[in-house]
């Protein structure tokens, strides 16, 4: 891969994020565009624990790591800190997998 | 500012921290798979620098090690990297008040984490804070990472023994929490979260999430907000729409 190369995929990806910074973002300033643009975490986020849990290789899995995110649900209903949530769901996935 | 601020300051910075942490092992087994797939550790380092967005990345690096071409390898990793547009616009209200140049500089930091750590906050000066504080500490983690793992090559081991590719689906959960109070909230996610289970089987990674991003149409259209609620005269959602917004 060339450096070229390199630096031409850092200028696409930097331009898709300054195309939603920069570009389309403040245009969706005022009523219900901005507050459309608001719940887009709420719809992406889910989506992103999805992918990241349940995806393999074009297909649905469930594997070791459905068991840290059951685990990371609860101790996030419990309210625990952030690094608890996070750190109990990275060990019970590595448990899973070590005696699986 | 006053001390209850510092002290959500303080305590998004360490959460930072802790996802920078697991950030970095994934740099460094970043590194490892890049120089084994035929890049130099110095363009290892190079693409942590000016791509930074780590799932597009190991997406180039796999697709390259794979035999694939460079076409198919830029394809995947921008479908990867479209979703950063999706969270740029979710960040724009963040930033507005900076100048251009501020902005310009922020973009690069428009990612997974930041945008889920900013966004987290209710509304005000703490959101600003949560995406600089984020969007660095993954920044510096991510590239000691890779140069570690360019350096130090197969010496690393895999991070999913520790576990550590669950931490991250669990920070996003702990995350999502206040964009779940809300009615619209919800309804965003539960259908956000069915499009990309759907699409899983059957589109090339990346589309599932930047698909998911259809899941605030039917929150919109079709759902009131508390606010509404009390206009058409109902007994309002006792939860705040308004701290999303």
């Amino acid at each position: 891969m060339s450096w070229l190369a390199i630096v031409a995929l850092g200028a696409a990806a930097y331009g898709l994020k300054a195309l939603g910074l920069v570009g389309l973002g403040p245009r969706a300033a005022e009523g219900r565009a901005l507050r459309a643009a608001a719940l887009l975490p709420a719809a992406l986020l889910p989506a992103l624990v999805a992918v990241n849990t349940f995806a393999g290789d074009r297909r649905l899995v469930l594997d070791a790591r459905a068991v840290g995110l059951l685990v990371a649900v609860v101790a996030t209903w419990r309210r625990a800190p952030f690094v608890l949530v996070v750190a109990l769901a990275a060990a019970s996935t590595a448990v899973v997998r070590a005696i699986s | 500012m006053d001390a209850g601020e510092r002290r959500s300051v303080g305590r998004v910075r360490r959460d930072s921290w802790v996802l920078g942490a697991a950030i970095g092992v994934f740099g460094a087994s970043f590194g490892v798979l890049a120089t084994t797939s035929g890049l130099t550790a110095a363009q290892a380092c190079l693409m942590s620098l000016v791509v930074f967005t780590g799932a597009s990345q190991f997406a180039v690096v796999g697709v390259l090690a794979a035999g694939g071409s460079l076409g198919s390898a830029f394809g995947s990793a921008l479908l990867l990297a479209a979703r950063n547009a999706a969270y740029g616009v979710a960040l724009a209200p963040v930033l507005a008040e900076r100048s251009l140049g501020r902005r310009l500089r922020a973009a690069h930091l428009v990612i997974d984490e930041s945008t889920a750590m900013a966004t987290a906050q209710p509304a005000g000066p703490l959101r600003e804070s949560a995406f600089w504080a984020t969007g660095l500490a993954v920044f510096v983690c991510w590239n000691l990472g890779t140069l570690v793992g360019a350096l130090a090559g197969s010496a690393i081991g895999d991070p999913r023994a520790l576990g550590l590719d669950a931490a991250f689906p669990a920070g996003f959960v702990a995350l999502a929490v206040p964009h779940l109070r809300g009615r619209q909230g919800r309804v965003a996610a539960a259908f956000g979260a069915a499009i990309a289970v759907a699409l899983i089987p059957l589109t090339p990674a990346g589309v599932p999430i930047v698909a998911a991003a259809l899941g605030i149409v039917p929150a919109v259209l079709f759902t009131r907000t508390a606010e509404e609620d009390r206009e058409a005269g109902e007994d309002g959602d006792a939860d705040d729409e308004d701290t999303a917004a």
